[in-house]
């Protein structure tokens, strides 16, 4: 069992379970995920598996990204099998858009570069933490970025109604303290939501279902792993 | 247009059997109802005045005036708890939303009875 999969976030929707409740879905579209690369700890000095998920095509693929696919028969390549060098072994498939690795510590599955791994794998799981990016929101003020009140409505405030109000103290300490919330760019960033529980595997249409909302974009690309906190 | 892979996902949500009623038809909602583990059926009598919403999340608004005093419920018409729709009576309406009916008292509040062709 690898410790997750790569896949796309498609949307909310809600469906019903046998007694009728409604259950608020995400849908993700999860793999097929091609195997890119096997990390050793002898080689790279930990243990790894990275994936790539959804075809790029190849004239938006650097030479880098086609090269780690397939064999491009370069000039260096056949000097280094002319003088006997041992090849890398190269996962046979188009280039990917969204590639990324995921630890495999502790574990006794192998895996061979090449390797196509399903949705499947997640049958017997029943919490995923997932990964992705959040909506960029921008520079935004402290109300929407940290959830301050803002000021009043009335009693005197003048076009101040969303400040953040005082930042600190007086002429003791006399600065503002490091880490004060403020202003500032908001969104974009990795988010994790963790313990969602899997509502339904569908092995045949690649896709997973679970409970309640994960970060990003419609269409967005997230990273799915199996929990760590039960 | 609705994603194609979300309206697979709640295709399989949908109802098998189509409710067939009109805006402004007078029905009965049959709705199962569990009480401790015995199953009953409860029935919601009053005129259709709007639908909304699209794929698993459609509803219909159903009013009726209880003891003089306005009800109105909501139903999803894809909820296995709605088990059946009974239509008693057609109303012949022009719109769609029959919010203004929330303004009429007593006998403004009926509407005409439409004819169909087999009526005829």
């Amino acid at each position: 069992m690898p410790k997750g999969l790569l896949g796309r976030k498609v949307g909310m929707t809600q469906i019903h379970d046998e007694s009728g409740k409604v259950m608020p879905v995400t849908v993700i579209e999860l793999g097929p995920c091609v195997v890119m690369k096997v990390c050793e700890p002898g080689k790279e000095g930990y243990s790894a598996v990275q994936l790539g998920f959804a075809d790029k095509p190849r004239r938006l693929a650097s030479r880098a990204e086609r090269g780690q696919c397939v064999s491009l028969g370069g000039r260096r390549e056949k000097a280094r099998q002319a003088a006997g060098v041992a090849t890398v072994a190269k996962p046979e498939c188009e280039p990917k858009r969204f590639v990324r690795e995921f630890r495999t510590e502790g574990e006794d599955v192998s895996y061979t570069v090449g390797q196509v791994l399903t949705v499947d794998e997640f049958q017997s799981i029943p919490r995923v933490d997932v990964i992705g990016v959040s909506k960029g929101r921008g520079f935004t003020g402290a109300m929407k970025r940290h959830n301050f009140s803002g000021l009043c409505a009335s009693h005197g405030v003048k076009k101040v109604h969303r400040s953040m109000g005082s930042t600190g103290q007086r002429q003791d300490p006399g600065r503002v303290f490091k880490g004060q919330k403020m202003p500032g760019h908001f969104g974009n960033e990795r988010v994790t939501v963790r313990h969602l529980k899997v509502v339904k595997v569908d092995v045949e249409n690649n896709l997973l279902l679970v409970w309640g909302g994960v970060p990003g974009p419609n269409g967005g690309y997230v990273m799915v792993r199996e929990t760590n906190c039960y | 247009m609705q994603n194609k892979i979300l309206s697979l996902v709640e295709s399989t949500s949908l109802r098998s059997d189509p409710l067939n009623f009109e805006i402004g038809d007078t029905v009965d909602v049959h709705q199962r109802i569990l009480e401790g583990d015995k199953e009953r059926i409860q029935i919601f009598n009053g005129v259709v005045i709007a639908r909304s919403g699209a794929g698993t999340r459609e509803t219909f608004t159903v009013r009726r005036i209880v003891a003089g005093e306005g009800v109105e419920r909501k139903f999803p018409i894809h909820s296995p708890k709605v088990a059946q729709v009974v239509v008693k009576r057609s109303g012949r309406v022009r719109r769609a939303k029959l919010f203004y009916l929330r303004d009429r008292v007593g006998k403004a509040t009926k509407l005409i009875e439409r004819q169909t062709k087999t009526d005829k």
